[in-house]
């Protein structure tokens, strides 16, 4: 039961990360930022993104997002560094990669079964 | 006839829809992030120490010396405390572990450790939780054990509990 209702008590009441609920100087970059950060899933509370949730290591996420956009590099180069290190299940766009192959194919496989079945119909009313 | 049977195909969609959920709420799915760092090096990070007057944990203390456990912990983490003791019986047995202190005050750390048992050689403070996700960790207590080039070969996430400990030796054996 302690270890299930642990993380009610996971919080360290130490103060947030600089950029946990600051924006940043430069709006075009605090644009960025908060793009990511829409498309990046709390480790914690999974199934919010990082932009959304109030726990601590989402607000150390979202500081590591904005100081590293501030320091210059873009974006995916933040997404790919996460990713390395969590999987692509870190982010809500997932990369193209063996693991999300039929994830992107779905929706062709899907079209072109729509279209035979499509065909054969017309082709039936046609005769 | 044959129109019949198509009747009851919503109810057969029905029924696989109530056997996928039954599944699933039988056999939930494994909600734990583990690292893909497990068979890459350490990556490279240094931090100051977590008690004023304690070695402080670079990565470059990893490398060398065998195998050993560098686990990540909190005093505000309630799992730790029942993790420090079967960390105590590692150490017993000759295990070395570093620790990482994550979003933690000097002054916790060393009345946790005064509390819980001390079986650190070096404790290193993470107050951002930066390493943490260097080290793709998503939570306090998580474990890796680091083999003597530096090599990270092994995640234990949650607290190592007793019936564990033959899982991780067994690890640290393999990493030696």
């Amino acid at each position: 039961m302690l270890l299930v209702a642990a993380p009610a008590w996971a919080d360290s009441g130490q103060p947030a990360a600089p950029y946990a609920y600051r924006q940043l100087a430069d709006p075009r970059q605090e644009a960025r930022a908060r793009a990511l950060m829409e498309e990046l899933r709390c480790l914690v509370c999974q199934g919010q993104s990082i932009a959304d949730s109030d726990a601590e290591l989402a607000g150390d996420m979202r500081s590591l997002v904005r100081e590293r956009i501030a320091a210059g590099e873009n974006p995916e180069e933040v997404r790919s560094w996460l990713v390395e290190r969590y999987g692509s299940w870190v982010s809500y766009a997932p990369v193209l990669g063996a693991d999300t192959l039929l994830l992107y194919a779905a929706p062709v496989l899907l079209l072109l079964l729509g279209g035979l079945l499509a065909a054969r119909r017309l082709k039936r009313r046609a005769r | 006839m044959r129109r019949r049977w198509w009747l009851a195909a919503p109810l057969i969609v029905f029924a696989l829809f109530l056997l996928a959920v039954g599944w699933r709420l039988s056999a939930p799915p494994d909600a734990t992030v583990k690292s893909r760092l497990v068979g890459q090096a350490m990556p490279e990070f240094s931090l100051a120490a977590a008690v004023p007057g304690r070695a402080a944990l670079r990565s470059a203390d990893l490398v060398g010396g065998g195998s050993k456990l560098v686990n990540l912990f909190a005093s505000w983490c309630v799992p730790c405390i029942a993790e420090a003791p079967v960390l105590g019986e590692l150490k017993r047995r000759g295990v070395t572990i570093h620790g990482i202190a994550i979003r933690d005050a000097p002054a916790d750390v060393a009345e946790f450790l005064r509390d819980h048992g001390d079986p650190y050689r070096r404790i290193g403070a993470d107050p951002r939780s930066r390493v943490q996700m260097t080290l793709g960790s998503s939570g306090v207590p998580e474990s890796f054990v680091v083999d003597g080039r530096g090599v990270i070969r092994y995640q234990h996430i949650g607290p190592i509990m007793p019936q564990d400990v033959p899982t991780v030796l067994a690890e640290l054996e393999k990493a030696g």
